[in-house]
């Protein structure tokens, strides 16, 4: 018997399950969180009297959907909920569920491990009051809870406005949407972001849907800093036309888009390659997600494409890992999935060329501004320890004198700005200042849990 | 010594906006009893009562999470019996007792 892993119980991770079910297999699917369903589709706790439908809007179908795939294969694999893969090492996956270590061994793995958002620091960003763009949703589809009672969604993210949206619904006070996107920068990516009219009309209504709310949208704005003492008060910003406003606030959800969860393809051996449109290190794989030995990637942990393109690229991955087993697969349903994922993918590429990740606000940066949140480092201890004699051009090296991604969330969140910040010092191309490597455990874990890690 | 339980609703973070059904809960932070619904994670138990989870380890300034997803660990707490774990993955239980401050979590333990 081969053991067939999934790791991720999101829309990929699920429907890959399904398509090696449909085989025939009876994968072990692990996933961090107890309710499968992935952050997108999230599923509140039954006690919460949440209205999923209205807050899905027009995805309530697809939510419903996942849902009951992933009801309907319960019997037939091996589920692991509440389960962290925190290392992967000789085709052997580490796990710890409720403190407790485990390892699964593996003949074939598919990684389906998501997004986090992205993020650029900013005066002010550590105090209490300011949550990422994903997170404020998390925690109303989560813990039906609103980041604060006065709030302001900032940064550049096709999120923003849906999140924005969903809020508004669950009544809250927006105080402001402030879009650091340029309209112009939109326009410009018009043309990826036709491959998905239908997505792309979504956005649109959502914007148009905020307007009738009375709810306050401002373009191309720049931030300057989240102000406060012991918690957020207000947010200083640019406006598009280079005013300087205040808007006072008790809560900022604040991000830049999504960015993929890479950490276990690495450690399972996976290359990585730059992307210069989405100005990350990306896992190298095909068109099926092969990328590596019995590796297969599927879904936002591989690259951003939204919950769609995670369900095709879960199914493609599942139909590639049967195809290198010598299993039965149809092959004539595979073009139309790599179609739709690739359309998917470009329209992905088109809004990251339209929300823009603020480059140049990276080289703005005040000296004070704390650039790593668990360490405390900031830009200007990363800047220091570049302009030193003979200072290190490259992120590790900046990493081991400063600390600077050191901390336990692993240079997740500041991971792509210590990158600008290396490259704008160093006067060199983004992809020279090189890429964080990766290290188990990929989220910090109890002592007595890793010490399974020995042989 | 706990007082009497309270809900610090004007003082805290977050704002419940879907009613939750559920046995009520009651753990104490930093020495004060609040109450909370089963099925809450100690991170909104924190925020629905208060503003920070944590007290930076380095000159001690108030974080309160960040992802809320566990992701970026920026709301780990020390629970009365030394343990530490990340807020806003862990549930509540009854009888728990949760420190935003390391130094006061030792010397109470
Ligand atoms: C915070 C957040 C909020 C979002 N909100 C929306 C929204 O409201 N609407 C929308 O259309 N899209 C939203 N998206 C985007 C959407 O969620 C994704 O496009 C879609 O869910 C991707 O599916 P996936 O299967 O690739 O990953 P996900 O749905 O993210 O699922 C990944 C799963 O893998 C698990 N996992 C990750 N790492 C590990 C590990 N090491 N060990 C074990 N398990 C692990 C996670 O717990 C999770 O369950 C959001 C994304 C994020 C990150
Ligand atoms: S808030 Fe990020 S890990 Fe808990």
């Amino acid at each position: 018997m081969r053991n067939v892993v999934i790791v991720g119980g999101g829309p990929a991770g699920i429907r890959a399950a399904s398509v090696l079910v449909g085989a025939g297999l009876k994968p072990i699917l692990v996933n961090e969180t107890r309710q499968a369903g992935g952050q997108g589709y999230r599923a509140p706790a039954k006690s919460l009297a949440l209205d999923i439908k209205s807050l899905m809007g027009s995805e309530a179908g697809k939510y419903q959907r996942l849902h009951s795939l992933f009801a309907s294969l319960q019997e037939q694999i091996d589920y692991r909920p509440g389960t962290l893969v925190w290392g992967v090492h000789d085709k052997v996956l580490h796990t710890s569920c409720d403190g407790v270590a485990g390892t699964i061994p593996y003949d074939a793995l598919i990684l389906a491990t998501g997004a986090t958002d992205r993020t650029m620091p900013l005066p002010g960003w550590t105090l209490p009051g300011v949550f990422t763009l994903g997170g404020a949703q998390v925690i109303l589809k989560d813990q039906g809870c609103l980041i604060g009672s006065r709030i302001v969604f900032l940064g550049s993210s096709p999120l923003l406005f849906l999140a924005a949206l969903q809020y508004h619904k669950s009544g809250a006070s927006i105080a402001a949407v402030v879009d650091t996107t340029p309209l112009s920068a939109k326009r410009a990516a018009l043309r990826d972001l036709a491959a998905s009219p239908r997505t792309l009309a979504r956005g649109v209504m959502y914007r148009a849907a905020l307007h009738m709310a009375g709810i306050a949208v401002i373009d191309g704005a720049t931030p300057r800093g989240i102000d406060g003492k012991t918690h957020v008060e207000g947010v200083r910003i640019t406006d598009g036309r280079g005013r300087e406003r205040r808007i006072s606030c008790n809560a900022v959800a604040y991000g830049y888009g999504l960015k993929p969860e890479t950490q276990l393809a690495e450690l399972a051996g996976a290359r990585f390659q730059f992307d210069p449109d989405f100005r990350l290190w990306l896992p190298e794989m095909d068109a099926d997600g092969r990328a590596g030995d019995n590796l297969y990637l599927a879904g936002d942990g591989s690259r951003i494409g939204g919950a769609d393109a995670a369900e095709a690229s879960g199914a493609l991955a599942a139909h590639a890992l049967l195809a290198d087993m010598g299993l039965p697969h149809p092959a004539s349903e595979l073009e139309p999935l790599r179609r739709e994922v690739e359309r998917l993918r470009r329209f992905q590429r088109g809004l990251a060329k339209a929300f823009a990740w603020p480059v140049a606000q990276a080289a703005a940066l005040p000296d004070e501004t704390i650039a790593c949140r668990c360490e405390a480092v900031t830009v200007g201890e990363i800047r220091a320890a570049l302009h030193a004699p003979l200072g290190p051009r490259e992120v590790n090296r900046v990493k081991a004198i400063t600390r600077c991604g050191m901390g336990r969330c692993q240079g997740r969140f500041c991971g792509p700005a210590l990158q600008e910040i290396v490259a704008e010092a160093c006067g060199t191309p983004i992809a020279d200042a090189g890429r964080l490597r990766m290290q188990a455990p990929v989220k910090p874990i109890p002592l007595h849990a890793a010490a399974e890690m020995e042989p | 010594m706990p007082n009497e339980p309270k809900q610090k609703v004007h003082q805290g973070q977050f704002v419940r906006a879907v009613s939750r059904q559920g046995a009520t809960l009651r753990l104490t932070i930093d020495g004060e009893m609040v109450e909370a619904v089963e099925g809450d994670s100690l991170l909104a138990v924190l925020l629905l009562n208060g503003r920070a989870v944590r007290h930076l380890e380095f000159g001690g300034a108030p974080r309160a999470g960040f992802c809320l997803m566990g992701a970026c660990q920026d709301c780990w707490i020390a629970l009365g019996d030394g343990e530490r774990v990340r807020a806003c993955t862990t549930p509540a239980a009854h009888g728990m007792v949760i420190w935003t401050d390391l130094q006061k979590a030792q010397a109470h333990a």
